[in-house]
């Protein structure tokens, strides 16, 4: 055996250590109890609160990227529970809950900045709409306020409330309670969680197919090897649908591209988070100083995580005439995430044809904010096979009852 | 900005163009025949490929008309747009 002496080591170019690492990388085993596919936030939330809530815990998180790259990794992060009807409020307002606690639980930092949120109106129709959704929300439990274009001004001095814009600004609803999180920093929470309770995180790892038995799924074809399960939970979001037309199961879901982007760093200039769903666009300021902007989808459909310039100078022309300040602010980066539509604006969550087979899917422009609520939910789902009553109102089988959950009026800017 | 050629005006910008979703979706044969479920399916569900998918374009900032697309998802790239298919004689 010969000793190699290492080359010398140049001034400065010693490395601290690398940091430990937050998850293992374990190889895939040949079967687990459950299996989910999809590492996005809500794939990652589900298994925490599998291992937390009911003790499960030879699970498999299977993603083809890596680690909550998807959506989790594009979001612009608003978290707000305003939205009409009760099933929603019922939702998004347990999700906001388990947000208010979820650092303690985490035991990780995610950041999460309770700043509120303001839906403004530009129409009279734009008023009567949310003076009854503050109504509907105070009814529900969910903290809401209608203030007037002078409030408005108070609560974030740099939107423009003046009369001299194309659609003047004729009040606002107001979530107190509403906020931004670190999107990368929730993710990485749940997955040191899960990991750390014995779950398996397995990146680079595709779901290609399924084997079935009648109305079974015996095993999950991926390109890590054939993995056998005993429960299935479907999180793969924007890619759900070519999921189920492996399995047959026809669900009314179109995959979108849905772009953001961020200014330059700025000096703290915007307080809260401002959506118009009149003008379209959405803004916050991150922590670090950048404004986050988004609006609506690209109208045709797309896997590409790519959408249309055109969509972006829209989005920014709404804002500068919301926001007369940001004029002069330069666009840093802009990208997409592949989002999932639904007819109702409202996701799709329970039972599908195949008896182990669990479906999540559907959140289009607005489940960062759910992730917890919804993990909460589906492990329950997954755990006792059938749905948890939250999720109840939002199975498959609503499009053919006519029980649809329309929240397009407080979901068409969506997040 | 990504250019689509219309049959009849040839390459346009994006931005003139609307899009209408996938096409050659038929109108039920005899729909009270139909149940809810097939009812459903009719209404909400549209074929939702990652790759070629068959579409409806209409040209709405320049001769108005509408034509079929194949478009791949992935790319965005339009593999050929011809003239609207005839409807079905049923
Ligand atoms: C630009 C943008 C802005 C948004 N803003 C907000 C917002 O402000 N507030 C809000 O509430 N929501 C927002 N959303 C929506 C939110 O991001 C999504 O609803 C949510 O992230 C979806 O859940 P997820 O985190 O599990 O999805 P994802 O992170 O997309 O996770 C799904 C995962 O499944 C994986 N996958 C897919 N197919 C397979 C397969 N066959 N095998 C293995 N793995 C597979 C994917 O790689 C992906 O990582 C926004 C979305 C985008 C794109
Ligand atoms: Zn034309």
């Amino acid at each position: 055996m010969t000793t190699t002496t290492a080359p010398p080591t140049p001034p400065g170019a010693h490395l601290p250590e690398h940091p430990d690492f937050l998850w293992r990388n374990p190889e895939p085993k040949r079967a687990y109890d459950v299996v989910i596919v999809g590492g996005g936030g809500h794939g990652l939330a589900t298994a925490h609160y599998l291992a937390r809530n009911h003790g499960i815990t030879n699970v498999a998180v299977l993603e083809k990227g890596w680690l909550a790259g998807g959506n989790m990794a594009r979001n612009t992060t608003l978290i707000r529970s305003n939205y009409l009807w009760d099933e929603s409020a019922g939702i998004y307002e347990h999700a906001l809950k388990l947000w208010e606690g979820l650092e303690e639980d985490l035991g990780y930092p995610i950041l999460f900045s309770q700043r509120g949120v303001l839906n403004l109106a530009h129409t009279e129709q734009d008023v009567r709409d949310s003076v009854r959704r503050v109504e509907a929300n105070r009814l529900n439990g969910v903290d809401a306020e209608w203030l007037g274009p002078d409030e408005v001004a108070k609560v974030c001095p740099i939107v423009n409330v003046s009369d001299d814009i194309r659609y003047p600004v004729q009040g606002a609803t107001f979530q107190p309670r509403a906020g931004i999180a670190k999107h990368d920093y929730v993710a990485w929470g749940f997955a040191r969680r899960a990991d750390e309770a014995g779950i398996d995180l397995i990146q680079h790892c595709e779901v290609t197919g399924f084997t079935t038995d009648g109305d079974r799924v015996i095993g999950l074809r991926t390109t890590r090897g054939d993995i056998a399960c005993g429960t299935v939970a479907l999180c793969a979001a924007g890619h759900t649908s070519v999921l189920l037309d492996e399995l047959g199961i026809p669900a009314p879901l179109q995959s979108h591209p849905l772009q953001a982007l961020v200014s330059e760093l700025l000096e703290p200039v915007h307080p809260t988070i401002v959506m118009s769903n009149a003008v379209h666009v959405y803004v916050s300021q991150a922590h670090k100083g950048e404004l986050v902007m988004g609006a609506g989808i690209d109208a045709p459909t797309g896997y590409g995580q790519r959408g249309s310039f055109s969509i972006i100078e829209r989005q920014m022309a709404a804002a500068v005439e919301l926001f007369p300040v940001f004029a002069r602010a330069h666009l840093l980066r802009s990208w997409a995430g592949v989002v999932d539509v639904t007819p109702d604006a409202s996701p799709i969550i329970g039972c599908t044809p195949y008896d182990n087979v669990v479906l999540n899917c559907g959140w289009g422009t607005g489940g960062f904010k759910a992730t917890p609520g919804l993990g909460w939910c589906l492990a329950h789902t997954t755990a006792h096979g059938e749905p948890h009553p939250l999720v109840a109102p939002f199975g498959l089988d609503r499009f053919s009852t006519g029980a649809l959950v329309d929240e397009h009026g407080a979901a068409a800017v969506a997040h | 900005m990504q250019l689509i050629t219309c049959p009849w005006c040839g390459p346009r910008e994006e931005t003139e163009f609307h899009y209408g979703g996938a096409a050659t979706v038929p109108y039920p044969a005899d729909p009270a025949a139909l149940g809810d479920d097939a009812w459903a399916r009719f209404v909400f569900v549209r074929p939702n490929p990652k790759g070629p998918a068959t579409e409806q374009w209409s040209h709405a900032a320049g001769c108005r008309r509408w034509f079929t697309a194949v478009r791949d998802t992935r790319t965005h790239r339009f593999l050929a747009t011809v003239d609207i298919q005839p409807e079905v004689p049923r």
